[in-house]
């Protein structure tokens, strides 16, 4: 499957943050989306994840498992994690999981092998105000394994991260890449192996 | 489907669990109802005619108190992000989630109604009339009251405008149920009230997980 953008704006009140951007992104590909803080890059997220309108321009998810709903905007395609974590503060971190894993009418063996693999496994009966940053970034990324889905909107998934963690992610968008999924990220620092990369501040000074 | 009816049992445990969601608004609605007699006097004269009325009054009141927080805490934790990134219907979350903190908040409401009745001076013989009426009039409060909340979730704040925007509302379950309220202690026919106010309960209901989605959808704009 892949996934188009073309001739995308956005703008943030009066500041346009980018415009005529086109983009394609296929199966097995990940795209790094770099660029200053404010450059657009989680506004772009927002808006292929659906969350945000774009000031103009489209976004087309096509090919098989894109999904063939009303509208067919790629909505059961993709998984966004936002640089918040959607944690809640009273719930422990493995009822969390299986609540994704109810969400999405996955089983819950599958919440309790996503909350081993994040390394959570000896944290998973503590509530969520309980837990680190990087722990919480940890949880949100169960919602990537318990549900298979090809896109991956990911907005810096390794902020707050340890080594470890980081090499999680690394390790994780490798394995989804393989499988014929897509990642699309924001990055800051260390990228993805093999991966191409957008410079939103450069795509405005060429503008 | 699936995605909805998680979202109801989780929000019901979270209701719950979050240190009695119910508590305050609870205590707000027998706390009006009790300072009542002191206000207007002992005479059973005067509370015949003061007490139905304040009682609904304060059941909308109480009503509208949880509605600040009914969907500004997953809009500022990012779990309205989530939910809205996956593809499941923001119509369904805030059916969902209204309809989860009604059960929480609302039937207790309704369950300490007969208690402020008979303070007030109501007829005993009308507790489950009462029970029934403080049921259907939460169900309309708590939908209608959804929509402020959806509407000022992005704001800091925003429990002003909750009540601006829900209050206007609130209008005919006001009249409809204080209505059969007034009927019921008086041993009139309360048939006729009641039922319009099941009507405009029912309208609620109907409508209001369309107007809250549409709301959300601009606050995560």
């Amino acid at each position: 499957m892949a996934l188009e953008v073309e001739n995308l704006a956005a703008a943030r009140g009066l500041r346009v943050l980018f415009e005529g951007l086109n983009l394609r992104v296929s199966s097995g590909e990940s795209l790094e989306l770099r660029g200053a803080n404010g450059s657009g890059k989680s506004t772009l997220l927002r808006i292929l994840a659906g969350l945000t309108r774009p000031h103009e321009g489209r976004v087309r998810y096509s090919g098989a498992g894109a999904g063939a709903g009303a509208g067919d905007e790629g909505d059961a395609a993709r998984h966004y994690l936002g640089h918040l974590d959607a944690v809640k503060p009273t719930e422990t971190a493995l009822e969390q999981a299986r609540f994704w894993a109810r969400y999405f009418g996955r089983p819950q063996d599958v919440a309790d092998a996503a909350i081993k693999r994040v390394g959570l496994a000896n944290r998973k009966a503590v509530p969520g105000r309980g837990l680190s940053a990087g722990q919480k970034r940890r949880l949100a990324l169960t919602r990537l394994l318990i549900e298979p889905r090809p896109v991956w909107l990911l907005d810096e998934p390794t902020a707050a991260l340890d080594t470890e963690g980081r090499a999680l992610v690394m390790q994780l968008v490798a394995e989804h890449r393989a499988g014929g999924g897509m990642v699309i990220a924001a990055v800051h620092g260390e990228g993805f192996a093999d991966s191409r990369v957008m410079d939103l501040s450069a795509l405005k000074a060429a503008a | 489907m699936s995605g909805s009816f998680s979202v109801f049992s989780r929000e019901l445990k979270l209701a719950w669990s979050g240190g009695g969601g119910a508590a305050l608004p609870v205590g707000f609605f027998a706390a009006a109802a009790s300072m009542t007699p002191f206000a207007v006097g002992n005479e059973i004269g005067n509370l015949q005619i003061a007490g139905p009325g304040v009682m609904w009054i304060a059941l909308a009141l109480a009503s509208l108190l949880p509605m600040e927080r009914l969907f500004q805490a997953d809009l500022e934790d990012g779990t309205l992000d989530a939910y809205a990134g996956s593809g499941v219907g923001m119509e369904g979350i805030a059916l969902a989630k209204t309809l989860a903190h009604w059960i929480a908040t609302g039937i207790p409401l309704a369950f300490i109604a007969p208690i402020l009745w008979i303070m007030l001076q109501g007829p005993p013989g009308q507790v489950l009339f009462v029970i029934g009426a403080a049921l259907v009039g939460s169900l309309a409060f708590f939908f209608f009251g959804s929509i402020g909340a959806a509407l000022a979730a992005g704001l800091r704040r925003g429990g002003l405008v909750i009540a601006l925007v829900t209050l206007p509302l609130y209008v005919p379950t006001m009249i409809f149920g204080a209505a059969a309220l007034y009927a019921a202690a008086g041993g009139g026919d309360w048939g006729q009230p009641a039922l319009l106010a099941g009507a405009v309960s029912l309208f609620g209901i109907a409508t209001s997980p369309f107007a809250a989605a549409m709301a959300l959808r601009m606050a995560i704009d």
